[in-house]
């Protein structure tokens, strides 16, 4: 959906999208790298399971959350990337548990 | 549990302006906030981006936001980017999880800072991946350098789309249509509010200059879009939109960003008890504030896009009279002295907001944003349709919490920051009576959602009260 002015990134890093890896830049949010992917989305709803991308991108409305590290519904829009980080897309009920 | 004189909360130019304003008259300060860099919204990643080629895209007053990032950074305020304000009590205690550790800040005054967020406007389709606010783009564009990859269709009315596609232009990207939401007649209704805001006539200039570079650019403008529907699967496929005269069209799209005004950020007002009234212009509620910025609770002020929308210029104006009088109620500085230095800013303040009724009332949001078709979500958290909620109306005359207590809307992590106003218009609509009067749903804590992993941080550091 979205693509970066400039490719390829001046000094890349590293994170893991559902274990693939994929090129990020310092200082820029996970959502931001969501929605660079083919599959653009970052997780489904509790209710019916649909999927859901980053919208607000200012920490408002909740559907950039994702497991970010092993931790679950991590809002990826307020999270910055970091060398190795592993995100893995939310499926369904939110936990509580971190 | 530290303790300070003042918590501000929100890094954008309302907080840092305050921060300056509130070192320079001896207090100690937090600033707390739930992003990376100070900056706020309107500034975002300024410090790294302002000096590059694509800060340069982003124009002047973006640029002039690192000079203000540089004196808040040189004031002396202790800065905690990254934390998440979930709590914050009368007394002052604040209850912030940054880290994933959870603690609890005592202040004597505090300043919400927290600013505004994009209208919610819901229509069928709205939460399919591929929607997004125009808010939420030019965040991808200042924060990442990243730009729709195809020619994407924009929806909405207000300075900021225009601006955005300005931007969006000059940085290589590509504009299918702009569907102009603004309804027919508003120039004649807002023109006479035209001298009141030729103080301001600067940002009027550049407003049309923005527009007749997107004619210059030969983007399709389609005006007096009264609906709009995203139509897909699992995304975005088509977009359908139709005119108020009716002529409708589907047109294929991948993204689709959408813009409906702004309003301020009311939850932790709400949440500490300040009175807000219903602003009829405005279409939201804004806090209840004397000419220092001060809310109903003693030593709770608000400053910025969260007083009132009125931009980063009168967002900083504010934060610097709110700290002044802050100072004064802390003991650091005369009634005299803070009268004399608030004269000036007062009267820039005022020039700021001679130009809100005209933009106020040129870009009212359409009343379809209010009155959403039956299918569409509009609490998006727990997946609830405009139609359960009408549904609820016919069983009584429900206000924001009993919908709440039934359908779950509201209950979800974003604590209806998305459905609140319109669960407030729905309801106001079915029942005939003034919004104002529905009312909006009680703020409880969290503000944000935390774990019981961080609440357990809390728990070894302190007793909770
Ligand atoms: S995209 Fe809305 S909260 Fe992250």
């Amino acid at each position: 959906m979205f693509r970066k002015l400039h490719e390829p990134l001046t000094e890349a890093i590293t994170i893991y999208v559902d274990g693939a890896p994929v090129a990020a830049e310092p200082g820029e949010s996970v959502a931001a790298v969501l929605l660079r992917q083919k599959e653009a989305w970052s997780r489904t709803t509790p209710v019916t399971q649909s999927r859901r991308a980053p919208y607000c991108l200012m920490g408002v409305c909740f559907d950039c959350l994702a497991k970010v590290d092993g931790v679950a519904s991590v809002q990826t829009c307020l999270t910055m990337v970091a060398p190795g980080m592993r995100i893995e897309r939310q499926q369904g009920k939110r936990s509580l548990s971190a | 549990m530290s303790e300070v004189d003042l918590l501000i909360v929100g890094a954008g130019p309302a907080g840092m302006a305050a921060a300056v304003t509130a070192r320079q008259n001896g207090l100690d300060v937090l600033v707390i906030d739930d992003q990376p860099a100070p900056g706020g919204q309107i500034w975002r990643s300024v410090e790294t981006v302002a000096a590059t080629k694509r800060g340069a895209l982003l124009g002047e007053a973006y640029a002039a936001g690192q000079a203000s990032a540089a004196a808040f950074r040189a004031s002396g305020a202790v800065y905690e980017p990254g934390s998440q304000l979930w709590q914050i009590e009368p007394g002052f205690r604040a209850f912030v999880t940054r880290d994933r550790q959870a603690r609890v800040i005592k202040a004597r005054a505090v300043i919400l800072a927290t600013g505004a967020q994009e209208r919610p406007a819901p229509f069928p389709g709205w939460t399919l991946p591929g929607v997004l606010t125009v808010g939420a783009a030019q965040i991808l564009l200042k924060n990442a350098g990243e730009i729709p990859e195809k020619p994407v269709w924009i929806a909405g009315s207000g300075p900021l789309p225009l601006l955005y596609m300005t931007q969006l232009l000059k940085a290589g990207g590509r504009v299918a249509g702009y569907l102009d939401t603004t309804p027919k007649g508003r120039l004649m209704a807002a023109l006479p509010h035209l001298p009141g805001a030729l103080g301001a006539m600067g940002d009027l200039l550049k407003g049309l200059g923005w527009k007749a570079a997107l004619k210059r650019a030969g983007v399709p403008v389609v005006k007096h879009v009264a609906e709009i529907e995203a139509v897909g699967t699992d995304k975005v496929e088509q977009l359908r939109y139709r005119t108020a005269n009716g002529r409708e069209a589907i047109v294929s799209a991948e993204v689709v960003l959408v813009h409906e005004g702004v309003v301020p950020s009311i939850h932790p007002p709400l949440a500490l008890g300040c009175k807000v009234e219903w602003s009829d212009v405005q279409a939201c509620y804004v806090p209840v504030l004397d000419s220092w910025g001060e809310s109903s609770q003693d030593y709770v002020f608000v400053a910025g896009d969260g007083a009132g929308i009125a931009g980063a210029k009168a967002a900083e104006l504010r934060g610097h009279i709110a700290a002044l009088r802050a100072a004064v109620k802390l003991g650091r500085l005369g009634e005299g002295a803070a009268d004399e230095r608030a004269a000036p800013l007062r009267s820039s303040l005022g020039r700021e907001l001679a130009l809100r009724p005209f933009l106020d009332t040129l870009f009212a949001p359409r009343p379809q944003v209010f009155a959403p078709p039956d299918e569409t979500i509009v609490c998006r958290c727990e997946e609830v349709s405009a139609q359960e909620i009408r549904d609820l109306v016919k069983l009584g005359r429900p206000g924001p919490n009993q919908v709440k207590a039934f359908t779950r809307a509201g209950m979800g992590p974003c604590q209806g920051r998305q459905c609140g106003y319109t669960i407030t218009h729905i309801l106001a609509q079915a029942e005939n009576r003034p919004p104002g009067e529905v009312g909006f749903y009680r703020v409880r804590p969290p503000l944000k959602p935390v774990t019981l992993g961080e609440l357990a941080s809390l728990d070894q550091q302190e007793p909770v009260a």
